[in-house]
Formats: C-alpha cells, sequence, structure tokens
C-alpha cells in the first residue's frame, strides 16, 4: 500500500504546474482567491486557455476532443486547477450535457454541439429543477407537447445557474403523465432565443445574482432537439449520476481554501494574539485539517477503485457529503476568522478594480457572503439527505 | 497509488483470522475474559507458534516484517475477533527489545515462551492524587528501579517487562525482587495492573533512547488504528444486520430514515477513520509520521465512540447485553480510544506540530 503517485503521474502534475503557472492570468487567479465575483468574460476567458491547449474537456472520448487522461490524471489536473486558484469549469455543457449527448445523442447532435460548447459559441445552462420538484425532481411538470414537427413547452424551471449568459438550456421536459412519474420524463435542448422564454434573476442570500427563473409559454422546439427517445430522459438524467464524478469532494478547492485560513491565522491578531495561537479557534483549524487529509485519502481510494473499473456511484455519495460540508466549514473559520469585520457588507467591493478604502483585514469583505454562498453546497446536486438515501440503498443495502 | 494489502500480508492475515476463529472462538472469549490472566496462555504459545508474532518485527530481530503494513495486518485480525492477549504490550515491549539487539528475550517472546509487557506512563497515587513514575539509579555496573507505572497491559501474566524511565528503558524481570503487582480486569477483556518497583534491577536496554520510545509509539498507534478500524467495520455490519432483521411497528427498523441517514453518516465516518489508518501505516517513514500518528489516533477515538454509542442506540435494550457481542465490540471499540494518549492529547498535539509546520 502507498499513496505516491507514480513517476508518470508525478510528471504529469508537473506539466500541470508549468501549464497553470504560464498560462492561468494572475488578474483572474487573484480574484478567484480574493472571492470576488467572476464576470461571463472572465469564464470564458479561462475556458479559451484551456481548449487552446486541449483541456477543456478531461472527460470526453478523444475523438471528441478529450484528453484521454486516467481517472488518477484528471484528479491531479482538477486538483492542481483548485490549488492554483483557477476558475472553476463551468460544467453545465461540458460535464452535464456533453456526456448525455455522447451516449444518448445522435451522431449528428454530436458533431453539431460539442464543438460550440468546446470553443464557447453555446453556453450553456441546465433546466431540472422546478419550485415544486427539487429533491423529487421526477414530479417535474413543465410539459412538452408534440404539434407536428416541434414541441410546444409549458412551464416554468428554477434556480438556473448562470442563465442569464446562457445560448441554450437543456431540460427534463413532462411529455406524458399516465404512468410512473418517472416515465413520462424527455430530455431536451431548448434555444434560450426562442420567443415565450423569460428569465428572472432570483436575487441570493449573499446579494449576488448566481440564479435565475426560467419561464416557458408556448415555446416552440423542434422535435430533432430531442436527445434519446421519448420518455426516457429520466434514464439520461441519472446517467449522470453514474457517470465519474472525480471532482465530486472538490478536495483541491478546500486544500486552497485551507491554506488561505491558515495563512489568515498565522497573519491575524484578536486580542493581541495570533488566532492561531488562540486554543478554540487551533482546535476548529486542526480538526478540518484532519478531517480534509483523510478525505483527500478516501477520495484517492475511489478513484483507485474507479479506475479499475468500478463505477462508485454511492462512493461518490459519501464523498459529495463530506466534501461538501469540509467546504462549508472552511467558509465558516474564514467568517470567524474575520471576527467583527465580517459585518460590513460592501457590495461594490466584490468586484474587480474597486477603489474604496478598505475596511478591516483585507480578507474579510467577502468571508460572509462566501460562507452564506457555501450553504448551497450541500442543497444542489442532490441535497446531502437525498445522498444519504443512496448510500443507505446503494451500500448499506436497508 | 496502490490500495492493496499485499498478498504475503494477506495470507498472514487469512490464516490468522482462521486460528482466531478456531481456536479463540465466542464462548471460549467469555470463559477466558473471566479468568486472571484474561487470555489463554496455551492458545497464545499455538498463535506464536504459527509464527504470527514474526510479522511485528523486522528480519534483522529475528522476525519476518516489521513494517507498519505487516503490524496493520495483524491488528486488523486481533480487531476483527476482539481477541485477548498481550498484543499491544508485545509490539511495544519488542520494538524496544529489537532496538536494543536484545534477541535473546525477543526471540523467546516470539515463540511464545515468554509473555513480555511494556510499562511506560505513570501510576496515579490514590491516596495523594499524584502522578508517580520510575526513576533510574546507576547501581555499580548495573542499574536500579523506583516507582510505579499504572494500567500496565497484562501485568499479572508477563514473564519480563519493558520499564520506561526518562529517556531511558529497561528489561525487568517480573519476579526481580522488589516487584510488587496489582492486577485487575480490564473493561474490554484482558487484564492489567499497577507496577510498584522498589530499588528493582535492571537491566539497560542499550542505545534505546526517547526517539526509539516515540517510534514504538507511533508504532503502537498504526496497530490500533488498524485495529480501532476493524472493529469500527464490526460494529456497523452487526447493527446492519440487526437493522434488516428486527421489526418495530410491523417493519424492520432499517426501514426507517431517522436510523437509515445515522447509519449512512456512521458509515461515511468509518472509512474516514480507514483512510486515516492507511495515511499513519503509510507515512510511518516519513517526514509525516507525527503528524499523522496524532490524527489517526484522533479520528480513531473521535470515530469509534461514535461507532460504538450509535450501535448500541440503534441495538435499543439488547445492545446493553452482556450476552450479545456486540457489547462487548463496543467497549474494545471505546476503550481502544484510552490507549497511548486519547482523542483530546492527540489532537492537542496535532494543532502543536500544525502551530510549528508548513
Amino acid at each position: 500500500m502507498n499513496l505516491d503517485y507514480t513517476a508518470e503521474e508525478e510528471a504529469f502534475r508537473e506539466e500541470v504546474r508549468a501549464f497553470l503557472r504560464d498560462k492561468l492570468p494572475k488578474r483572474l487567479s487573484d480574484k478567484v482567491r480574493q472571492g470576488k465575483n467572476l464576470t461571463k468574460a472572465d469564464m470564458e476567458e479561462w475556458h479559451a486557455i484551456l481548449n487552446e491547449k486541449g483541456w477543456l474537456a478531461p472527460h470526453w472520448p478523444e475523438k471528441y476532443g478529450g484528453t484521454g487522461w486516467s481517472v488518477m490524471q484528471k484528479f491531479i489536473f482538477e486538483t492542481e486547477a483548485a490549488e492554483a486558484h483557477a476558475p472553476r469549469i463551468i460544467p453545465f455543457g461540458l460535464s452535464m450535457l456533453a456526456p448525455v449527448l455522447i451516449k444518448y445523442g445522435t451522431e449528428e447532435q454530436r458533431q453539431h454541439y460539442l464543438p460550440r460548447i468546446l470553443d464557447g459559441t453555446d453556453w450553456w445552462c441546465q433546466g431540472y429543477s422546478e419550485p415544486g420538484a427539487g429533491s423529487d425532481l421526477a414530479s417535474l411538470k413543465t410539459s412538452a407537447v408534440r404539434e407536428g414537427d416541434h414541441y410546444v413547452v409549458n412551464g416554468q424551471k428554477t434556480w438556473t445557474t448562470l442563465g442569464q449568459h446562457a445560448d441554450w438550456i437543456f431540460c427534463l421536459v413532462r411529455t406524458d403523465n399516465t404512468g410512473k412519474k418517472q416515465e413520462g420524463i424527455s430530455f431536451l435542448l431548448i434555444d434560450m432565443k426562442s420567443p415565450g422564454i423569460e428569465v428572472r434573476p432570483i436575487k441570493l442570500l449573499d446579494g449576488d445574482y448566481e440564479v435565475n427563473e426560467v419561464f416557458f409559454t408556448d415555446v416552440k422546439v423542434p422535435v430533432e432537439n430531442l436527445v434519446g427517445e421519448e420518455n426516457k430522459g429520466w434514464t439520461y438524467a441519472k446517467y449522470l449520476l453514474t457517470y465519474e464524478r472525480t471532482n465530486i469532494a472538490g478536495v483541491g478547492a478546500s486544500m486552497a481554501a485551507l491554506d488561505e485560513l491558515k495563512r489568515i491565522a498565522r497573519t491575524t491578531k484578536r486580542n493581541g494574539k495570533l488566532l492561531i495561537e488562540d486554543p478554540l479557534f487551533a482546535q476548529r483549524l486542526a480538526r478540518l485539517e484532519i478531517d480534509l487529509e483523510n478525505m483527500k485519502t478516501t477520495n484517492l481510494r475511489v478513484l483507485d477503485a474507479a479506475g479499475k473499473g468500478g463505477a462508485p456511484v454511492a462512493e461518490s455519495s459519501m464523498l459529495k457529503i463530506r466534501g461538501t460540508e469540509i467546504r462549508q466549514q472552511i467558509g465558516d473559520l474564514m467568517r470567524r476568522a474575520a471576527g467583527r469585520y465580517a459585518q460590513p457588507f460592501v457590495e461594490e467591493s466584490f468586484e474587480e478594480g474597486y477603489n474604496g478604502a478598505p475596511i478591516g483585514p483585507q480578507w474579510s469583505g467577502t468571508t460572509s457572503s462566501e460562507y452564506f454562498n457555501m450553504r448551497k453546497l450541500s442543497i444542489f446536486g442532490g441535497s446531502n439527505e437525498v445522498q444519504r438515501e443512496i448510500i443507505t440503498k446503494a451500500i448499506l443495502e436497508l | 497509488m496502490d490500495f492493496s494489502i499485499g498478498e504475503d500480508r494477506q495470507m498472514l492475515a487469512d490464516t490468522l483470522r482462521r486460528f482466531l476463529s478456531n481456536e479463540a472462538d465466542w464462548e471460549k472469549r467469555l470463559k477466558v475474559i473471566e479468568t486472571e490472566p484474561g487470555f489463554d496462555r496455551e492458545t497464545w504459545r499455538s498463535m506464536a507458534e504459527l509464527g504470527v508474532l514474526g510479522a511485528l518485527f523486522g528480519e534483522e530481530a529475528g522476525g519476518f516484517g516489521g513494517t507498519a503494513f505487516d503490524v496493520a495486518a495483524v491488528f486488523g485480525e486481533v480487531g476483527r475477533s476482539i481477541a485477548t492477549g498481550p498484543w499491544l504490550a508485545t509490539l511495544m515491549a519488542g520494538r524496544l527489545l529489537a532496538a536494543a539487539g536484545e534477541s535473546d528475550a525477543l526471540g523467546a517472546v516470539i515463540a511464545g515462551d515468554k509473555v513480555v509487557t511494556w510499562a511506560h506512563l505513570p501510576a496515579h497515587d490514590s491516596d495523594s492524587g499524584e502522578e508517580h513514575d520510575v526513576t533510574a539509579s546507576q547501581d555499580g555496573d548495573g542499574w536500579t528501579l523506583t516507582g510505579a507505572k499504572g494500567v500496565v497491559d497484562y501485568l499479572g501474566a508477563a514473564d519480563l517487562v519493558v520499564v520506561t524511565a526518562g529517556e531511558r528503558a529497561f528489561l525487568v524481570e517480573a519476579d526481580a525482587a522488589g516487584v510488587a503487582r496489582a492486577g485487575y480486569k480490564m473493561v474490554d477483556g484482558g487484564s492489567g495492573g499497577e507496577l510498584r518497583l522498589s530499588n528493582t534491577p535492571a537491566r539497560e536496554l542499550s542505545g534505546v533512547g526517547a526517539e526509539d520510545i516515540a517510534a514504538a509509539e507511533a508504532m503502537g498507534v498504526v496497530a490500533l488504528a488498524w485495529e480501532g478500524v476493524a472493529v469500527m467495520d464490526q460494529l456497523r455490519d452487526q447493527t446492519l444486520e440487526y437493522m434488516r432483521t428486527r421489526k418495530q411497528f410491523g417493519v424492520p427498523i432499517g426501514k426507517f430514515q431517522a436510523l437509515q441517514h445515522r447509519m449512512a453518516t456512521l458509515a461515511l465516518e468509518i472509512e474516514q477513520a480507514r483512510s486515516a489508518a492507511i495515511n499513519v501505516a503509510a507515512r510511518f517513514d516519513s517526514a509525516e509520521r507525527a503528524k499523522s500518528v496524532a490524527a489517526a489516533k484522533y479520528t480513531l477515538a473521535r470515530v469509534g465512540s461514535l461507532a460504538a454509542e450509535e450501535a448500541i442506540q440503534i441495538h435499543g435494550g439488547i445492545g446493553m447485553t452482556w450476552e450479545l457481542p456486540l457489547s462487548h465490540y463496543a467497549k474494545r471499540m471505546v476503550m481502544l480510544g484510552h490507549v497511548l494518549g486519547d482523542e483530546d492529547e492527540h489532537l492537542a498535539r496535532y494543532i502543536e506540530l500544525m502551530r510549528e509546520g508548513d
């Protein structure tokens, strides 16, 4: 048993590090490190840099522009990029839609959509959740009725992340009401410029506009925009859950955030004493670091099993639960580290180029907003309670 | 990266597993924990004759293993069957005997002819409330020891005792002059005792210093971590089995979400503890040893008591009984947390290292 990377993996890690050193713009990594808001242009800039290198779609088969990396290489890439404070890759087109098209789409759909995802022509968003369908996603009601060579779509999607930037939305829609609710769902690709679509932003508790409501009123969608078969959409949606999710625990992002937290704890004084010398703060920090160190190995064990051909669905659920808990706890400690200075709410300072006079510690301005924003981690992507249901069935066999 | 324990170690573990299930079955365990030494000396000797104890030591010391993962393979089986016997004592004392080149004494231990234990931590004096430790005095060419050590594993059964005094370690014959032993049973089976020494002649373990003692303790934590994870696996599996069969309100209690989610959390925590056990063994020979020892022992104790408490709670009344093996597993689990420093001590140690380091 050993935890070391092989010589090849080590060389690959060096290659990734060198790439990040040369190509990741400092302007972007600074914004990520400081928790500032990324614009659409920022995210597109990073995508384009990765695409030029051929590293934008590590999870795709090589013939469509994937990298041909092993599971461990993907993990190394994701971890190194996060540790270097690279912007995250926006997953909707690259990691969510594309695998479904590759597995269930037609060759025409693949040839049309995949290159446009890579070169940034199309920005995709995800139309899954509805006001009445959250954890119970299969009870969704947005309907698509076939009329000649079109579907007519009516209904509402919500929590549509970055929908304000999107050119297209992939939607789960109801095409049949007669049988089991899972068996009347279809997977539809909809142009956001279609008449009858209205996007309304939702202001979140941290003041940010990240998610939207999307309303559909008699929206006409050509039938060739159906993916796979009618009423089989639930299978395709679930496929995403079994699709390898090497980064679900967000180990790299947590490692980067913990490093930043430790730097803060070593340099920030409260009541005349460095935070790292405060026994209660130090204890919270130590517990967290130990849990993350254990998580890293748990993640590697799951990847090792996946690399040997396993499909560790329920293990992914464990990684999701503990990974998000750890990330939330780091945010929690950042907020605590700020002390009284967690309170000022200067939204303008979240934007690049803000020139106002700093208030309190340089890093403290975004801590509370980040902390509240991170509540989402245990809610989205299947809430952590839903993940426990998956563990119950697939691992505990209860 | 490689997460397999290795073929040879797996064979050793399988051999030990078969031996323990045949020669130290549950009925026998229940009887033996009522006896004074708390283990069966004959069974111990036959186990040693199989060569199992040699796995704990390197070839230069007369063994055939001695790496962290060799130790891990053996203690995983100790945990699976919550075997009694001076396993940890043999490991700890034996590592110091090996460091001193005491091949005769260690040879007799590996062969099962002699039982050795190690006396390291001070005794708590009931009258004064103070901790009393052992001090060593030079006496001509030799040494004598005076003082006390507390909660010494299998003290009553030991032929040899490795006693630490400051940064030195000594070998004491259990029947030497000035040795007084007050034995007792232990909560999780087996036995322990309070050791008092009064001008007791002792042989210094030459060349053994603070670093060797720390290394032996670190290896002890490796053993405890792997024993602990095996006990956790048993607690989880026995509880899941009970949840599938025990019915209340007309359904198996495993159908209740309140219990399902607690078990899902526990299962996740156990995997974290397993990772901590892997980390401490994999990093044993690296600069990160001290940190991963503290992390592993802290994690073991934290997750271990969670596992024990959840297992008893979900079993309900039957989990409170002596009759059910589960309760014995729960006791072993919690007691492992008290050996070689508890959760808080190791967390404090980790914090120290965190402040110093990286």
